[in-house]
């Protein structure tokens, strides 16, 4: 793979993917999450740490959920933060992607993070900026920070992932959820299953570190996660399903099947959920589900993302001194 | 007494030797022979005097996109590249589907640095419907139908083209050529690169090899139907190469094309998300490039060209999906084709000149054998001289070439075009 891929730790400056990542970057990271996720539980959850710099949200494509989630981790750790969404852009008017990029780093932006729904956007727009950038989600590539507040939760819940039986259910052809957690949860020593038709299957999984299966429930009882990922509902209209019911029969997680679930397995969730595609309603609200749990974490997680790229000193605490 | 091409070897299909090559006023070549004398020497110690270069598929863009090439910056390129002879695609806005356009793009080519052969689309705005007026275009001198950049879809229509074109053969003076992009639309929607281990782990869409090979495999069908004549362009997978290969040995009258990327790159380059190596048919496995070098080495694949599809720099800096696919090709093909091609020199010239000549309806002036009375179409490289690539030193009006920063072996020296040097040391004077 090619050098600007991955966590380019020697430089520090970008985060585009889980792949180029070594096991000890991701476990630093987690690491640097569990003193951002004590900064969180305080009565006033904010640090100095990136007091004056700026962070820029740049949504080419719209997702409401992962733009709160890095504004909120922004503006705790005092960065100002600037937002583009693409309804509210010129490139409609044919503005280029590298003009915008451009502009938006002469507001001052220190770090660009870039949603896009094509993959591999965010690489391109690292070889253009002398800005860091993160990737908030690429196509059908990666989505690295999800994949990071996932395997913090799962560590949160069961201490490391090593040996964990994993399994990711759903449309893997079109995830990039699936993607970074396949790299990161297998890095840190699980073993993941991808259980999905083979129509929503990546047409090669030539070098995946991952077992395929099409039968969920003959699997289920030996879980320790069920990652299930959404549903989009015109998957059947592309002709990669018969239609969402046999989806949801063979595929979803009833309470029925929930139920075949070791008792202390964990139920994840991208959110939002399909109520009755994916996920039964009551399943995603159990006390296994830790779908809110990887909703708070992903503050957490991108906050020690963007102080690992732009903090200058090694305590989030210690920066009002520094200064 | 006119230029005198002093000191090279001659390489042609007749062979090889050591003699100096003096061109006549007419743009013939007067004799050949040594201790010929002339008003002007071009210097060719040290290097091969062969007959110019054609090129069977190249996008010059003009009409319609004259922001990323002209017909002038195209032919000048191409004649840096040793080519005397370039066959012009018909994916021009407007298309070239009729007389008037065919004329422009001539018009626009009689100035230029090399012969510019239009061809004409096979139907109407290559929409895949409505034959295009072959019989008038014919008539024009166009031998060669294409709706290159997408292939025809309807098997219908396609077995009518076949069928129509046959009967033409007379009013050209030979077969009709009907060159095919093959790529089943239905199967590569949606896919911007090779389908494989690389777009899975990318997330790029994919276009399965299987997109060409199932056109590629109707028209063999539809040409042993109807007996026409058949070309395919640009082939890129295994199972492409083994099925012409068959059909050749059945005795179809099929010729096929590989490109030069097609036997130097991979679908592991679009790693980098650049969209430089974003091109159709894709890069692809090292399995395929082994097959096309293979092809070209027991003649299943007749001829290399180019396709040359210069995009300007906004248009490639686009995201992946919508960037346009394409490459440039004109100024690197000979260096590629001695380093990479696994083909000799004498081959490599076969592909690159005489065969594509031949395929192209153009051996009465390019690619002959070089010889007195013979149109003075030449190009004189250097085979071992070493030079690095460069988009933005090439004379093409874009500079989308994926083997920038390169170095390669050959380089051209002379090109004459009816024998006035339209390249001299490597400049172009045209």
């Amino acid at each position: 793979m090619n050098g600007s891929t991955g966590w380019d730790h020697g430089v520090g400056r970008h985060l585009l993917g889980i792949e180029g990542m070594g096991r000890g970057d991701l476990e630093r990271i987690l690491e640097v999450t569990d003193r951002f996720a004590e900064i969180g539980r305080r009565p006033i959850p904010k640090v100095p740490a990136l007091r004056g710099r700026t962070v820029a949200l740049v949504f080419f494509e719209d997702s409401t959920r992962t733009r709160l989630s890095f504004e909120t981790a922004a503006r705790r750790l005092s960065a100002d933060t600037l937002t583009f969404t693409a309804g509210s852009s010129s490139l409609s008017k044919g503005e280029s992607l590298r003009d915008t990029v451009e502009v938006i780093r002469s507001y001052g932006a220190d770090v660009l993070v870039i949603r896009h729904g094509m993959a591999g956007t965010p690489h391109r727009v690292a070889q253009w900026t002398d800005a860091a950038v993160v990737n908030a989600g690429d196509g059908c590539h990666e989505h690295p920070t999800q994949a990071l507040l996932d395997a913090y939760t799962l560590r949160e819940h069961r201490g490391a992932l090593d040996g964990m039986s994993i399994a990711i259910v759903g449309d893997i052809l079109h995830s990039r959820v699936a993607r970074s957690g396949v790299l990161a949860f297998s890095l840190l020593g699980a073993e993941v299953t991808l259980v999905a038709p083979t129509t929503l299957l990546p047409p090669s999984l030539e070098g995946w570190p991952v077992r395929v299966s099409h039968d969920l429930d003959d699997i289920i009882d030996s879980l320790d996660a069920c990652y299930m990922l959404r549903m989009q509902r015109e998957r059947h209209d592309d002709g990669l399903i018969p239609s969402l019911r046999e989806y949801t029969a063979d595929y979803g997680l009833s309470a029925r099947r929930a139920e075949r679930l070791p008792k202390d397995a964990l139920i994840l969730h991208p959110g939002p959920t399909n109520p009755g595609v994916e996920i039964a309603a009551e399943v995603a609200a159990a006390e296994r589900s830790v779908i809110l749990d990887q909703v708070a974490n992903g503050v957490s997680v991108r906050m020690a993302v963007l102080f690992l790229l732009l903090g200058s000193v090694p305590d989030p605490d210690d920066v009002a001194e520094a200064n | 007494m006119g230029i005198v091409l002093r000191g090279g070897r001659v390489v042609d299909s007749d062979g090889e030797s050591v003699v100096d090559v003096e061109i006549g006023d007419d743009g013939r070549i007067a004799a050949v022979g040594t201790g010929l004398v002339g008003e002007e020497d071009l210097d060719c110690a040290g290097c091969v005097v062969a007959p110019g270069l054609v090129d069977l598929h190249a996008h010059l863009r003009q009409p319609g996109d004259e922001e990323a090439e002209t017909i002038e910056t195209g032919a000048r390129a191409g004649a840096l590249g040793g080519y005397t002879a370039l066959v012009a695609m018909p994916n021009t806005e407007p298309t070239t589907d009729c007389v008037a356009v065919v004329e422009q793009v001539r018009a626009l080519g009689e100035p230029a640095a090399c012969e510019i052969v239009p061809s004409a689309a096979m139907t109407v705005g290559r929409r895949g419907h409505q034959m295009t007026p072959m019989g008038e275009l014919v008539d024009a001198g166009v031998g060669m139908f294409t709706d290159d950049g997408t292939g025809v879809q309807d098997p219908q229509v396609m077995r009518r083209l076949m069928e129509y074109s046959t009967g033409l053969t007379d009013r050209l003076g030979h077969p009709v050529v009907l060159a095919q992009h093959c790529e089943v639309t239905a199967l590569s929607e949606g896919g911007y690169m090779h389908e494989g281990a690389w777009s899975s782990r990318l997330g790029i869409g994919g276009q399965p090899a299987e997109a060409e090979e199932l056109m590629v495999m109707r028209d063999i069908t539809l040409a042993r139907m109807t007996g026409a004549r058949i070309h395919f362009q640009h082939l890129s997978t295994g199972v492409s190469v083994a099925m012409v290969r068959e059909a050749k040995a059945a005795g179809l009258p099929v010729t096929a094309e590989a490109t030069t990327h097609h036997f130097t790159l991979t679908d592991a380059a679009c790693a980098c998300y650049d969209p430089v190596f974003k091109v159709h048919p894709p890069l692809r496995t090292d399995a395929d490039v082994a097959a096309v070098r293979a092809g070209l080495a027991d003649g299943t694949i007749d001829a290399i060209a180019t396709d040359h599809a210069p995009h300007t720099v906004d248009a490639k800096e686009r995201p992946f999906d919508q960037a346009p696919p394409g490459m440039l090709g004109l100024e690197t093909a000979l260096s590629l084709a001695l380093e990479y091609s696994g083909l000799d020199l004498s081959g490599v010239l076969a592909a690159l000149s005489w065969r594509p000549a031949a395929i192209a309806g153009l051996a009465d002036r390019h690619g002959g054998p070089v010889r007195p009375s013979r149109p003075a179409n030449l190009c004189v490289f250097d085979p071992d001289a070493t030079w690095t690539v460069s988009g933005r030193a090439m004379a093409s009006r874009s500079a989308n070439t994926p083997y920038e920063g390169w170095s390669l072996r050959g380089r051209v020296r002379h090109t004459l075009n009816r024998g006035v040097p339209v390249v001299v040391d490597g400049e172009a004077r045209r």
